[in-house]
């Protein structure tokens, strides 16, 4: 596991400061409110009884045993998957069951995948105005421009042109980032973003991780990525078994977990 | 017996008769790809009247003969309930024989684009939600697209098939070369010679049918996705 501050400056200045612009909301309330979720997946119980609070700016890392029922969370929160009862609050509003307004909010979450998902017939460029252009309804050179923006910042604007197969995992899950963010999204979700790559891609979309964190985006991040965990959130949530087993600050959780289950995870993860 | 006299002796009939196969082929292609395309959304919608309208509309006319679903056209709809595309009775065989084409080859249209769906990442889709696009948006920009490239070379297929097809259209009532080369026969003053004249016309569809192939090829190899 590997702490490096990497060379990708993502904080310099210049209009593009604006990442944060819609993440904050005015009046303190909690970002993300997940209420008493449960999920079957058949007679699988994957979400058992979920209650789950994010602020604005705040960095939540979810970590657990394969199965646990991370993934499913993560996807729930934009609903990707459905839930079977309880709440899930996005800055207030309740995701609406399907339809445009559905469409609508959920492009105030963004989502990073494991395997970064590019639109593969279209270039990296497109990939990124896309949304902006359809769903936004901005304007084609305003997007582009943005893009770009975006692109520069999580290093492979040299790569605009090209599709995402002549890329490396590590530059296409940029790309992948830059997409979301070119949405503007009120919070990012990430699942496992790096457990796709070779090793020695992991840090350079950590990075970028860790400044978008620094900007103050809200994150969700399901990973098992202790350095990053440690120097960029906040709060670290352990799930198991479709249950949230422990929630705790970083450092706490890492040295001192409280329960049975968490530490004998950790043991694993850190013996191997 | 092989003295293809026959053939160049009704050369320009026969002409007449390919053109008015390009004719057909050519429209049934451009509105079979948008039966299909209209079908194949039907049944991957997240309406269940759609796609069930879709499954239905796929496993009927698929499994019909195209001779039947041609005479249908010609003496059902347009013979007994009357419903003409206008007063010129060539003009009404022709556009009825698109018709029946169309809707008998876009149900392959569909199943060919379904199959191209399935070659789609789920992923795409999902990626395609996560940043706000709508249903019918996620289709039309990210999936079909894709499914479409995936698909070439078996589309090449089906318009093929089609081509060869546009021969039961006499059935339609529509003067294809088929029917033509069928008349050219039945004249009191054709001697003989059967034999070259159906060589000429096979060659004659192959020089339709064969570039087409080709062509499909071609494009499915540029137009490829790479992952
Ligand atoms: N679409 C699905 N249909 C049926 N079962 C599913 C589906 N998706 C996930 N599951 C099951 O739900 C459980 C939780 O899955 P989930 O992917 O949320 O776990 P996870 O914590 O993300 O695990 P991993 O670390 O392996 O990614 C697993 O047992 C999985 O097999
Ligand atoms: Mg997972």
């Amino acid at each position: 596991m590997t702490d490096s501050e990497g060379g990708l400056d993502l904080t310099k200045g210049g209009p593009e400061d604006s990442i944060q612009e819609s993440a904050s909301s005015p009046d303190g309330r909690p970002l993300v409110v997940v209420e008493n979720v449960n999920k079957h997946f058949g007679d699988l119980h994957v979400l058992k009884d979920i209650n789950l609070t994010v602020n604005p700016g705040e960095v939540v890392v979810v970590i657990g045993p394969s199965g646990g029922g991370k993934s499913t969370l993560c996807r729930s929160i934009n609903r990707l998957e459905p839930i079977d009862s309880g709440r899930i609050l996005v800055d207030g509003k309740e995701l609406p069951k399907e339809g445009k307004e559905l469409a609508r909010l959920r492009a105030d979450v963004g989502m990073v995948f494991q395997s970064f998902n590019l639109f593969a017939h279209k270039t990296i460029l497109e990939n990124v105005t896309l949304g902006p252009v359809k769903v936004r309804k901005q304007g084609k050179e305003e997007s582009r421009k943005y893009a770009m923006e975006l692109l520069d910042r999580v290093g492979i604007a040299n790569q605009a042109g090209k599709y995402p197969a002549q890329l490396s995992g590590g530059q296409q899950q940029r790309a992948a980032i830059a997409r979301s963010l070119a949405m503007r999204p009120k919070v990012m979700l990430f699942d496992e973003p790096t457990s796709a790559l070779d090793p020695e891609m992991v840090n350079e979309v950590l990075d970028v991780m860790t400044s978008l964190a620094r900007e103050g985006m809200t994150m969700i991040v399901v990973t098992h990525e202790m350095g990053f965990a440690r120097r960029a959130a906040q709060k670290v949530v352990f799930m198991a078994d479709g249950q949230i087993v422990e929630e705790n600050a970083p450092d706490a959780f890492f040295t001192n977990a409280r329960t049975d289950r968490a530490k004998d995870f950790l043991s694993k993860i850190l013996t191997h | 017996m092989f003295d293809f006299s026959p053939f160049f002796d009704s050369f320009d009939e026969i002409l007449q008769g390919f053109w008015a196969t390009i004719r057909l082929a050519a429209a049934a292609a451009v509105l079979s790809l948008v039966i299909g395309t209209v079908l194949a959304s039907f049944r991957v919608a997240p309406v269940p009247v759609l796609r069930a309208f879709g499954t239905g509309y796929v496993s009927i006319v698929r499994n019909t003969p195209l001779t039947l679903v041609l005479l249908m056209c010609s003496l059902g709809l347009n013979d007994i309930l009357a419903l003409k595309f206008s007063s010129n009775s060539s003009v009404t065989y022709y556009w009825w024989a698109v018709l029946g084409l169309s809707a008998y080859t876009g149900a392959f249209v569909c199943e060919t684009l379904r199959s191209g769906i399935n070659t789609v990442p789920l992923g795409q889709a999902e990626a395609a939600r996560s940043i706000g696009l709508t249903f019918t948006q996620s289709l039309r920009t990210i999936i079909l697209p894709q499914a479409f490239r995936a698909i070439i070379a078996p589309l090449g297929s089906v318009f093929i098939a089609m081509i060869k097809n546009t021969t039961v259209a006499a059935a339609a009532s529509y003067a294809e070369v088929a029917l033509v080369t069928k008349t050219i026969v039945d004249k009191p003053t054709f001697a003989n010679g059967v034999i070259p004249l159906f060589l000429g016309v096979s060659v004659g569809f192959l020089i339709l049918t064969l570039p087409t192939g080709y062509f499909f090829g071609w494009l499915a190899k540029r137009m490829a996705v790479a992952r």
